[in-house]
């Protein structure tokens, strides 16, 4: 096994008109890792995931995924490749129940959605994987409720959950304990700690104690830029980030 | 006993009711109300074929009379050649009339699945009101073809002296004409209901609900949505070949953006993404037709009044009225 990074990122740049959003930035994923990606709000963090997943085009630079570059291929296309996405606000089929939003994430990992016969209900092949991973999030009790009909914090499991079932790469995760309570936060701390090491998380969260307690590297950005990036402590005592960041809070 | 939901009850009802329909209106000595439920089968084949892009995809086509009207002109076309006894076309092989029906449908789904493959590569590019546009621009488009070219009526129409055969059945008797729609609409709709709860349909009800979901799950809405135009169109389009051998008559007005308006008012009122929504809508369009239609010229204007009301109260179409609010799960 070498140590070639799961995911590359090389002096990727996007601008909206005269505001640069990303500004050359260039950061990579290794295998096991949490790479968490902090910054002030509007710093450029959930752009730079749009443009990983292909939501976005870049003006220029590169991703590259597993070896291969990513440029020309659309979002879905990204997502088979492995990139396991949750959104910063959850983004679900919300008339589906939980287990159907699951069923769905395992019939495109099968490759089998132009199947236009079998009833999907009770067809094995999609419910038990899709509950399994519900299980994971601990989310299994609450598998036939309606979507709509889910707590904030529920759906944001379900969003996990249906990253777990594409089984990926490498995992993205936009703030996945926004909005969630301290004892569901808690939870989720313990499972991404387990999470990294079936794939690298690349983790953009504002609970400070859980990127903290979490992460194996930290990449800070600030206006687009990546100001440093280093070990928990390397960051914790950098006098720029200190200033333009953590503040009087650190 | 299963635990059947009103709507199932209801879609039983009124499937026993066409099945038997023949032999009522035979007994009221009413031969003229089997051709009215004919047309009902038809419209409904028609408008669950619409249904299938516009309720369960979420597809509002405006242009859905372009497979009807390719259905029509398909059986006009092929049936024209074979009353005359001249080919098609000879060259670069030879393309023969025929007056069978079971061809006849065949050559109308692949036309229309055509048109529909390639109206649907370029206007599902887009959504919203422009998806509605451009779906209206391209029936248009050929409507007008179909009145500038004088081969096959231009603005006059088509006649088409003798009904098509189907094996083993006369097709001339209105009732086994009417049993022949009938069958196709159901299979029309135990198609829809089989994709509509398959793994397809249920990428393609997540394309109607939120298409970033899809992608970022790995499956690419436009594909989606694609096929599943192509296949609504496919079915509009077998209709539109039904409707011209029951007028035994073809015209452009069966491309008009009217008749796009008129299958997507059945959808409507009968309700949109309800499995027997087409047939709904069909049986309260015709039988408010024939009612009304005798008694002032002016009916659809009190059509559009109760379209009115059920666009504005009753969200689910008539069966939402008659049997409660969509099941999901």
């Amino acid at each position: 096994m070498t140590d070639q990074p799961i995911l590359q990122i090389q002096n990727l740049n996007k601008s909206f008109g005269a505001l640069t959003a990303t500004d050359d930035v260039t950061l990579d994923l290794k295998k096991g890792e949490i790479h968490a990606l902090i910054g002030p709000n509007g710093a450029g963090k959930s752009t730079l995931i749009k443009q990983i997943c292909g939501q976005l085009s870049s003006d220029s630079g590169k991703v590259i995924f597993n070896g291969r570059d990513l440029a020309g291929m659309d979002m879905a296309e990204r997502a088979k490749a492995g990139l396991g996405r949750t959104f910063q606000v959850s983004s679900l089929v919300m008339e589906f129940s939980a287990l159907r939003n699951v069923m769905l994430a395992v019939q495109s990992k099968l490759g089998t959605s132009y199947r236009f016969f079998k009833n999907v209900r009770g067809d094995k092949s999609l419910t038990e994987p899709a509950m399994a991973a519900l299980k994971r999030v601990n989310l299994e009790e609450r598998a036939d409720v309606m979507t709509a009909e889910l707590s904030h914090g529920e759906r944001r499991q379900l969003e996990i959950a249906m990253a777990l079932a594409l089984d990926p790469k490498a995992f993205l995760l936009d703030e996945p304990m926004a909005g969630m309570g301290p004892e569901g936060s808690k939870k989720l701390i313990g499972f991404l700690d387990d999470l990294r090491h079936e794939a690298p998380i690349l983790l953009i969260e504002h609970d400070m104690d859980a990127v903290f307690s979490l992460a194996d590297r930290i990449s800070v950005l600030v206006y687009g830029r990546v100001i440093a990036t280093g070990s928990v402590d390397d960051i914790r005592n950098n006098p720029a980030v200190r200033e333009a960041y953590l503040g009087s809070a650190a | 006993m299963p635990n059947l939901s009103r709507e199932t009850y209801l879609n039983i009802f009124i499937s026993l009711g066409l099945l038997v329909f023949p032999f009522i209106a035979t007994a009221m000595d009413e031969p003229f109300y089997i051709t009215l439920a004919t047309r009902v089968a038809i419209l409904s084949l028609a408008a669950v074929g619409l249904n299938l892009a516009l309720g369960t995809g979420g597809l509002v086509s405006f242009g859905h009379a372009a497979f009807f009207g390719i259905g029509g002109y398909a059986m006009g076309i092929l049936a024209s050649h074979a009353q005359t006894y001249t080919p098609i076309f000879t060259w670069p092989f030879v393309i023969e009339g025929t007056n069978q029906m079971l061809i006849i449908w065949l050559v109308a789904i692949v036309m229309s699945g055509i048109a529909a493959l390639f109206i649907g590569l370029l206007s599902l590019r887009t959504s919203g009101v422009y998806f509605i546009m451009i779906t209206l621009a391209f029936a248009q488009m050929i409507y007008y073809f179909m009145i500038s070219w004088p081969t096959y009526g231009g603005e006059d129409g088509l006649s088409i002296y003798v009904r098509n055969q189907f094996p083993g059945v006369n097709t001339l008797d209105p009732s086994s004409f009417f049993y022949i729609c009938l069958v196709l609409m159901f299979a029309g709709l135990g198609l829809s209901a089989m994709i509509k709860n398959s793994r397809f349909g249920a990428a393609l009800q997540a394309a109607r609900q939120n298409e970033e979901r899809l992608a970022a799950t790995g499956i690419r809405p436009f594909n989606i949505k694609l096929t599943a135009f192509v296949i609504s169109g496919m079915i509009t389009g077998l209709a539109g070949a039904l409707m011209a051998d029951l007028n035994r008559f073809i015209s452009p007005s069966m491309l008009s953006w009217h008749m796009s308006g008129e299958i997507m008012v059945l959808v409507i009122l009968g309700g949109v993404g309800r499995l027997y929504g087409p047939v709904v809508g069909a049986l309260i369009y015709i039988i408010f037709e024939f009612i009304f239609g005798g008694l002032t010229d002016y009916w659809q204007f009190y059509l559009g009044l109760i379209l009115l009301g059920v666009v504005l109260f009753a969200r689910g179409g008539a069966i939402g009225l008659l049997a409660g609010k969509a099941r999901h799960d």
